[in-house]
């Protein structure tokens, strides 16, 4: 590895008046009175401040460096200023305090569909979305043929992005910022939308950047994502820097701070991700038809779906399917349902719902298990994605069955061997 | 670390080209470099908006004319022919488009620039020098003054059978003061919109009396002759005489340009000192 460095994070931290933030939404009349209110407030000479603030840190004495050519995985929950880091580093907005010197052409992708304009075709906004990214026009055209092949929209090049799918959109913007050749690029869950053709389509594209030397700074909720990706981590808690460290070690830090006893059975949604219009709110394990955190092996694994859609989006829940992916305490996916098979349910057309799930025991060999949901589209609209939406214990079975006992180094799934002795043959008598 | 560590990490980063992200207002000279190094960005801004006003509207470059069409109607009729307003001796029509061709520009422009920031959501996804986007503004609509500008030449000579006098070449001249004006002022209402958002309801009204502080309705003679090096305070008085003097000979703007150029320098001088202090933080309150 090159030994200089291409990022310098030194004692960084941005300071955000939350309430500031809160006045941006809202209705035309809200907004009116909150404008009367404030010109009131200014004319009668009391307090210039916008209504009470209150300030946050959503990243404070940050500093860590990057050597060039490096994959650095940034790891934490929701609110651990993972995303404010990024905004920072790629200049979006200003750090209250500290600094961070960065050398080489910067590149972020932060979200996609950067710029698109929807009464522009596709050629239109690669152009406009290459030039924002920080293309020059002939860098544009040059790898033109390129972006269009890789977004394969091709047909549609011409047309009007207003006309696109939400599947297309993502991959035309991806292949434009994919295209952009920084030697340090910022990402933060762009991949979180797509198919999963196009995500490993993007991954791999990731990939070889960095084996072209660039150094790359990755956000991530997908955590085996990142694992497969970086080399080493960064660990964020309540906007410190807590850890750096291999990347492994840093994902079970993560992994162990988020699973203490209290925790289990209950919904924790610090890792979503997806476009958010519908939300999964609540999910919850059921024994005996009440909540709990502990089920035996060999009772049924019953989950409780809450699922909604967000205010302010219009349409309903039908057409949304949901999965349940039930993962080893290692993350890695054991199975998975969807109300769309096994003569599962459709969701109703309806701003909100509850389903339920039966999975029938036994199930698994006692121990940790986690628990990802996602709503929406499968491989192609990515609604919401719940990864470590709950975390439970199997306990051991209420009636052993098995006179050897359940051991993890046999297998993590139960299942129930019906054995049938076909044949035997007459004992040999030896006299 | 150990701080051999840390030498040699500055040595390396200094090396190569850098960014240096940290708190602070940047000198007005690199704020300047870095915009000369996003130009190609700047016109490709112009273009989208462009492009897409000419796409969604139905009428698209009639409006162009349209508007200060209508308005010298409406003009002709009230002051020009019910009032009796004097017009330095020229038809009072093409005397009062002469006028409203720059000012509906610099309309347009400004109110384009004062919410390009507010609403624009590009800005908070990705980096590029938050100055383009009100320069963009007042660049586009300089298309319609171009449409505009040919109906005016076209209705004073197909209409009046008069020729554009020769000084008409120096039109440009005033075509960039309006610009820059509407630069000036629109970097500083844009930057006050971001923090307050009165601004979006007291322009309106600045726009209306700003437009009866310029002589459009009436000519810049009414005003006496001592006071007028200091009507040039406002530079839309100076653009608007300068179109008339260009296009239809009317007596030049003289000392008022001079007091124009002044006061253009320092509102675009002061715009930007406010804008650098504003830029880093925007995308936090937008």
């Amino acid at each position: 590895m090159s030994s200089d460095l291409a990022l310098k994070v030194e004692g960084l931290g941005k300071l955000y008046q939350i309430g500031q933030a809160a006045q941006q939404a809202g209705t035309l009349r809200e907004r009116l009175t909150m404008a009367a209110g404030s010109l009131g407030r200014r004319l009668t000479g009391r307090e210039g401040a916008e209504g009470p603030t209150t300030p946050l840190w959503a990243i404070r004495d940050v500093s860590f460096d990057v050597e060039r050519g490096e994959v650095v995985g940034v790891v934490g929950g929701n609110g651990a200023g993972k995303s404010t880091l990024l905004r920072v580093l790629s200049r979006i907005t200003e750090p209250t305090e500290g600094r961070a010197i960065i050398a080489g052409r910067v590149g972020a992708l932060l979200e996609v569909s950067t710029g698109f304009h929807q009464e522009l075709t596709g050629r239109e906004n690669i152009f406009l979305s290459g030039a924002i990214l920080g293309m020059s026009k002939a860098e544009i055209v040059r790898k033109f043929d390129q972006i269009v092949e890789f977004s394969g929209v091709d047909r549609f090049i011409d047309t009007p992005v207003r006309f696109y799918s939400s599947g297309m959109h993502v991959r035309l913007a991806f292949a434009v910022a994919a295209h952009l050749e920084p030697e340090i690029l910022f990402v933060d869950e762009v991949l979180a939308v797509g198919d999963a053709q196009f995500q490993k389509k993007c991954l791999g594209k990731m990939g070889e950047v960095s084996r072209e030397g660039r150094t790359i700074l990755f956000v991530s909720h997908n955590l085996e994502a990142v694992q497969r990706m970086c080399s080493r981590g960064l660990l964020f808690e309540q906007g410190r820097l807590v850890a750096t460290g291999p990347i492994a070690d840093i994902i079970a830090r993560y992994r162990a701070a988020q699973s203490d006893d209290e925790s289990l059975g209950r919904f924790r949604s610090a890792s979503r991700q997806g476009l958010g219009y519908a939300r999964v709110e609540d999910v919850k394990l059921l024994v005996d038809g009440r909540p709990a955190g502990q089920v035996p092996c060999d009772a049924d694994l019953v989950f409780e779906c809450h699922v909604t859609m967000t205010p302010g989006h219009g349409g309903t829940l039908s057409g949304q399917t949901l999965e349940v992916t039930v993962c080893g305490d290692d993350g890695v996916p054991l199975c998975s349902v969807m109300t769309a098979d096994d003569g599962g349910v459709e969701l109703p057309a309806a701003q909100s719902c509850v389903v339920r799930v039966r999975l029938a025991g036994p199930t698994f060999v006692p121990g940790r298990y986690r628990l990802n949901t996602f709503l929406g589209i499968p491989n192609l609209i990515h609604a919401d994605e719940v990864f470590d939406a709950l975390e439970f214990e199997v306990l051991p079975p209420m009636h052993p069955w098995r006179a050897t006992g359940l051991s993890r180094a046999r297998g993590i799934v139960c299942r129930v061997g019906e054995w049938t002795l076909m044949d035997a043959d007459t004992p040999v008598l030896t006299a | 670390m150990t701080s051999p560590q840390v030498t040699r990490g500055e040595q390396a980063v200094t090396a190569r080209v850098t960014t240096i992200v940290q708190a602070g207002r940047r000198p007005l000279p690199a704020l300047l470099r870095e915009f000369w190094a996003y130009r190609e960005l700047l016109y490709f801004l112009v273009w989208r908006d462009a492009k897409v006003r000419y796409k969604q509207t139905v009428l698209g470059a009639a409006w162009a004319v349209l508007q200060p069409f209508m308005t010298m109607v409406v003009f002709s009729v009230v002051f020009g022919r019910l009032v009796g307003v004097p017009s330095d001796g020229r038809p009072y029509a093409l005397f009062s488009f002469a006028a409203l061709v720059p000012w509906t520009y610099f309309a347009q422009s400004l109110s384009n620039a004062a919410a390009s920031l507010v609403g624009n959501r590009v800005i908070a996804r990705v980096y590029f020098p938050r100055l383009l986007v009100p320069a963009a503004s007042v660049l586009t609509p300089l298309i319609d003054l171009g449409i505009a500008l040919v109906m005016m030449f076209l209705i004073q000579m197909g209409w009046y059978h008069q020729w554009p006098s020769p000084q008409v070449i120096l039109l440009p001249l005033f075509i960039l003061l309006a610009c820059v004006t509407a630069f000036a002022a629109g970097i500083w209402f844009a930057a006050l919109n971001v923090k307050y958002r009165d601004v979006r309801f007291v322009l309106p009204f600045t726009l209306q009396f700003w437009m009866f502080a310029t002589p459009i309705a009436y000519p810049a003679s009414l005003v006496p002759e001592r006071w007028r090096p200091l009507y040039g305070l406002n530079p839309m008085a100076s653009v608007v005489e300068g179109f008339r003097w260009a296009v239809l000979a009317t007596p030049p703007p003289g000392l008022m340009l001079v007091v124009s150029c002044v006061s253009v320098s320092v509102a675009l001088w002061s715009g930007l000192h406010y804008f650098r202090r504003v830029e880093g933080t925007l995308v936090d309150v937008l």
